[in-house]
C-alpha cells in the first residue's frame, strides 16, 4: 500500500495523530537544547560525515582490518551476503549449542533481516528485552520508529496489554508500574537465555572490537550473562580508530533523546572467559548501494532516529505508514535502495523541507536524496500514471508562456465562479483535506505592467 | 564457488568511491571553568549523585547516609576499606547469582564532565554481569582521572586486557539504567541499576 493510503488510516484518528506529533516534537527540542549546549557541534558534524565518507572509500581494507584484529581477539566473524544467509548463521550457531531461549536486544538489522519469524519457526523462544521493542513484540508489530519502537502506544494501551501478559493491576498505567512490572519479567528471561544477541552501533577496524549504546542495561544482562553472544552488524557500521568513538559518541544520544551519551556505551574485543563472541557481517544490498554516487551516504547513516524525530510527515502519519523495517526521511532513501517497487511511495511522502538534512549528525543530505529518488523512479515508470501525467502536463504548462498565461486566466475564472463539486471531487486529491486561498482577480504579471505604468 | 566473505569483499571492492582522505578529529572543544561542579551537576540531572572526597573514610560516611545502603543486606565491594562486603565474587558458581544484589561498589579510571559517564572495565571483576545486576552501582574514581570530554577520554583511555594478554570489556556508564519507552516518560531504574554515585577521589 502506498504511504498516503496507510496515512490516511493514521491521521484518521486526529487526536491521536496530534499526540504522536507532539512526542516527537519533544523529543525534537530537547535535542536542540542538547545540541546548542556544544559550541563545537557543527564541526563536530562535519568530521563525523567526514570519517565516514573516508570509510566507506576503503570499506574493503577496513573489513579485513576489522576481521583480522577481532579473530585475533578470539571472536568468530562470519559472513552473511543476505538476510537469509545471516538467518542461518544465527540459526546454526544457535541449535548447534541447544539453545532454546534467545535475549535480544535492539538491532533495526534483526527486524531488516526478519530474524525472529525464522528462528520462532525452528523453536527458538526470541525475547525482545528492550521496554519498547518488548511492547511491539507481544502486539505482533514492528517497531514504528528506530529508537523509540513503542512511540505510537499509549500508556493505557500498556497497561491492558501487561494487565493481559504479565498479570498487572487491569486499569493501571502509570509508566513507572509498568516499567518495574516489565523488569521483573526481562530480569526472569535473562536469567533463563542460553544466548544473547546484539546490534551493534560501531565496529572499529583498528582494534577489532564494537561498541553498543543503550540505556536500559539490556543488551549487557543479555550480553554478560548467557555464554554466547553473537553482535549482528552492517557492513557499514566500521569505523577505522578508537578515538573516532569519542566523536561519534558525542553525537549520537544527543541527535537521539537529547541526553548527553546513553547510559550504557559498551565496547566488545574479546569473549568472555568461557564464553564464545560471535559476529556476523551482513551484506543484503549494502554493496550495491555503496556503487550509487548519488545514495552511497545513506549507508552513512547511525541510526539516531533525529530525522524522523523532526521530520513533519512522519510525525504526523506514524512509522507504520512507511511499511519499512526504518521509518522517516532515512527509510524513504533505503526503502526504494532495497526494493523500489515496492516502496516507490515513500519519497513522494516529502515536502522537501530539508529539516532532517539540517539535524542528521553525519550530515547525509536526505532531502536532495529523496528528490533524486523521484527521479529515478519516474524514470523506471515506478510512479502511478495520474501522478506522471500530472506532472507531464505540469511540464508542458511550465514549457510555453502562452499556455501559462491562458492556463491562469481560466483558473480565476474558474475558481471564482465554477459550483464548488467541480473545484473539490475525487479528481482533486490535493482539495481533500484543504481549502484553496481565494482567487485573485488579476494575475501577477497583470499587477506588475500595472505597476510600472 | 567464492565463499560469501570473498563475493562481499568482491562487491565492496569494486564498489567503493575513490581513497578520500582520513580526517583529523581536531578542533576547539569545550572546556569547563568548574569542571567537577559540572561533572557532578551533570550527573545530578540525570538522576546520579557525584561526590569529591578526600579520603575512604569520607566515601563510608557519605553510603552510610544513603537510604539505599541503609537498607542493603547484599554488598559487593571491590574497593578496598570501602563498604562492607558480604558478597564475595569468588565464591559464586557463575554471575546469575548476582541476581538481587542490592549493592555494587567498583573502581573506573576515568570520569567525563561533559556526559557524567566514568570508563569501567571487567580487567579486574569477574564477572562483569556485577555493573548491571545490581540494584544501585557505587563508583570510585580517582580525581585526577576527571576529563573535560569524550575526545580526552579516548586520548588517556587504553584498551583494558587480563594479565594473560586477552581483551577485557570495557564501558563507559553515565548514571543508571532508564528508560522512555512508555510514552516518552523518563523511568529511572529499567532493567540495570536503579540508583548510581559516583566518588572522585583526590
Ligand atoms: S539519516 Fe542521519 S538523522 Fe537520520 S537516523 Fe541516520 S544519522 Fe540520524
Amino acid at each position: 500500500m502506498s504511504h498516503a493510503t496507510l496515512a490516511t488510516e493514521f491521521v484518521a484518528d486526529r487526536k491521536r495523530a496530534a499526540w504522536h506529533d507532539s512526542a516527537l516534537w519533544f523529543v525534537r527540542s530537547k535535542r536542540d537544547k542538547c545540541a546548542q549546549a556544544l559550541p563545537e557541534w557543527e564541526s563536530l558534524r562535519e568530521i563525523a560525515s567526514q570519517i565516514k565518507q573516508h570509510t566507506s572509500s576503503r570499506l574493503a581494507e577496513y573489513l579485513e582490518e576489522f576481521e583480522r584484529n577481532a579473530t585475533a581477539n578470539g571472536i568468530q566473524v562470519h559472513w552473511a551476503r543476505d538476510a537469509a544467509e545471516h538467518n542461518a548463521i544465527v540459526l546454526r550457531l544457535l541449535q548447534e549449542r541447544n539453545v532454546k531461549l534467545l535475549a535480544k536486544s535492539k538491532s533495526m538489522l534483526t527486524e531488516e533481516c526478519h530474524l525472529n519469524p525464522y528462528l520462532e519457526k525452528h523453536g527458538i523462544e526470541v525475547v525482545d528485552t528492550d521496554l519498547g521493542e518488548r511492547i511491539v513484540q507481544w502486539r505482533n508489530e514492528p517497531p514504528s520508529h528506530i529508537v523509540l519502537p513503542a512511540i505510537h502506544i499509549k500508556k493505557e494501551e500498556v497497561g491492558e496489554l501487561f494487565h493481559e501478559k504479565l498479570g498487572t493491576i487491569a486499569g493501571e498505567f502509570q509508566p513507572e508500574y509498568l516499567t518495574e512490572a516489565a523488569r521483573v519479567h526481562l530480569r526472569q528471561k535473562f536469567l533463563e537465555a542460553d544466548a544473547g544477541l546484539t546490534g551493534v552501533n560501531f565496529a572499529i577496524a583498528e582494534t577489532g572490537g564494537f561498541v553498543v549504546c543503550t540505556n536500559e542495561g539490556n543488551a549487557d544482562l543479555g550480553a554478560s550473562l548467557p555464554s554466547l553472544h553473537i553482535a549482528s552488524m552492517g557492513i557499514e557500521k566500521l569505523i577505522p580508530k578508537l578515538h573516532h568513538l569519542g566523536v561519534f559518541l558525542r553525537l549520537l544520544a544527543r541527535s537521539a533523546t537529547g541526553q548527553p551519551i546513553t547510559t550504557y556505551s559498551s565496547h566488545f574485543h574479546a569473549p568472555r572467559l568461557g564464553g564464545e563472541l560471535h559476529v556476523v557481517l551482513v551484506d543484503n544490498g549494502r554493496s550495491k548501494l555503496l556503487a550509487s554516487e548519488e545514495f552511497r551516504r545513506s549507508l552513512n547513516c547511525i541510526r539516531c532516529g533525529a530525522c524522523l524525530n523532526t521530520c513533519p510527515v512522519y510525525r504526523r502519519s506514524g512509522g507504520h505508514s512507511y511499511e519499512s523495517p526504518v521509518a522517516g526521511p532515512i527509510g524513504s532513501v533505503l526503502g526504494p535502495a532495497r526494493d523500489a517497487a515496492k516502496n516507490a511511495s515513500l519519497p513522494f511522502a516529502c515536502t522537501l523541507c530539508g529539516s532532517c538534512t539540517d539535524v542528521c549528525p553525519v550530515k547525509i543530505p536526505l532531502h536532495h536524496q529523496l528528490l533524486a529518488w523521484r527521479k529515478e523512479l519516474a524514470d523506471e515508470k515506478l510512479v502511478p500514471a495520474d501522478k506522471r501525467f500530472a506532472m507531464k502536463m505540469a511540464g508542458l504548462l511550465f514549457r510555453s508562456p502562452w499556455l501559462y498565461a491562458t492556463a491562469g486566466r481560466v483558473g480565476r475564472f474558474a475558481l471564482r465562479f465554477a459550483p464548488r463539486w467541480l473545484v473539490y471531487n475525487r479528481l482533486n486529491g490535493w482539495g481533500r483535506q484543504r481549502e484553496l486561498p481565494p482567487a485573485p482577480k488579476k494575475s501577477f504579471r497583470q499587477l506588475f505592467r500595472e505597476r510600472k505604468k | 564457488m567464492p565463499t560469501s566473505r570473498e563475493q562481499i569483499l568482491t562487491a565492496v571492492r569494486a564498489n567503493q568511491p575513490p581513497a578520500t582522505p582520513v580526517p583529523q578529529v581536531k578542533g576547539t572543544w569545550i572546556e569547563y571553568d568548574d569542571i567537577v561542579g559540572q561533572f557532578c551537576g551533570l550527573l545530578k540531572s540525570i538522576g546520579s549523585a557525584g561526590y569529591l572526597v578526600d579520603s575512604l573514610d569520607q566515601i563510608n560516611a557519605t553510603l552510610a547516609e544513603l537510604p539505599a545502603y541503609q537498607s542493603a543486606t547484599r554488598i559487593c565491594s571491590l574497593v578496598p576499606g570501602v563498604g562492607d562486603s558480604s558478597v564475595h565474587l569468588d565464591s559464586l558458581a557463575r554471575a546469575h547469582e548476582l541476581d538481587q544484589l542490592d549493592i555494587a561498589i567498583v573502581n573506573a579510571e576515568l570520569a567525563v564532565a561533559e556526559n557524567g559517564a566514568v570508563w569501567i572495565s571487567d580487567a579486574a571483576i569477574k564477572y562483569r554481569a556485577l555493573l548491571f545486576m545490581a540494584e544501585h552501582l557505587i563508583v570510585v574514581v580517582p580525581a585526577n582521572g576527571l576529563v573535560p570530554h569524550m575526545h580526552a577520554a579516548y586520548d588517556r583511555l587504553r584498551l583494558p586486557e587480563f594479565a594473560d594478554g586477552r581483551k577485557a570489556f570495557g564501558a563507559f556508564i553515565s548514571g543508571p539504567s532508564k528508560t522512555a519507552d512508555i510514552e516518552q516518560s523518563l523511568v529511572i531504574g529499567a532493567q540495570g541499576p536503579r540508583s548510581s554515585a559516583v566518588f572522585l577521589l583526590r
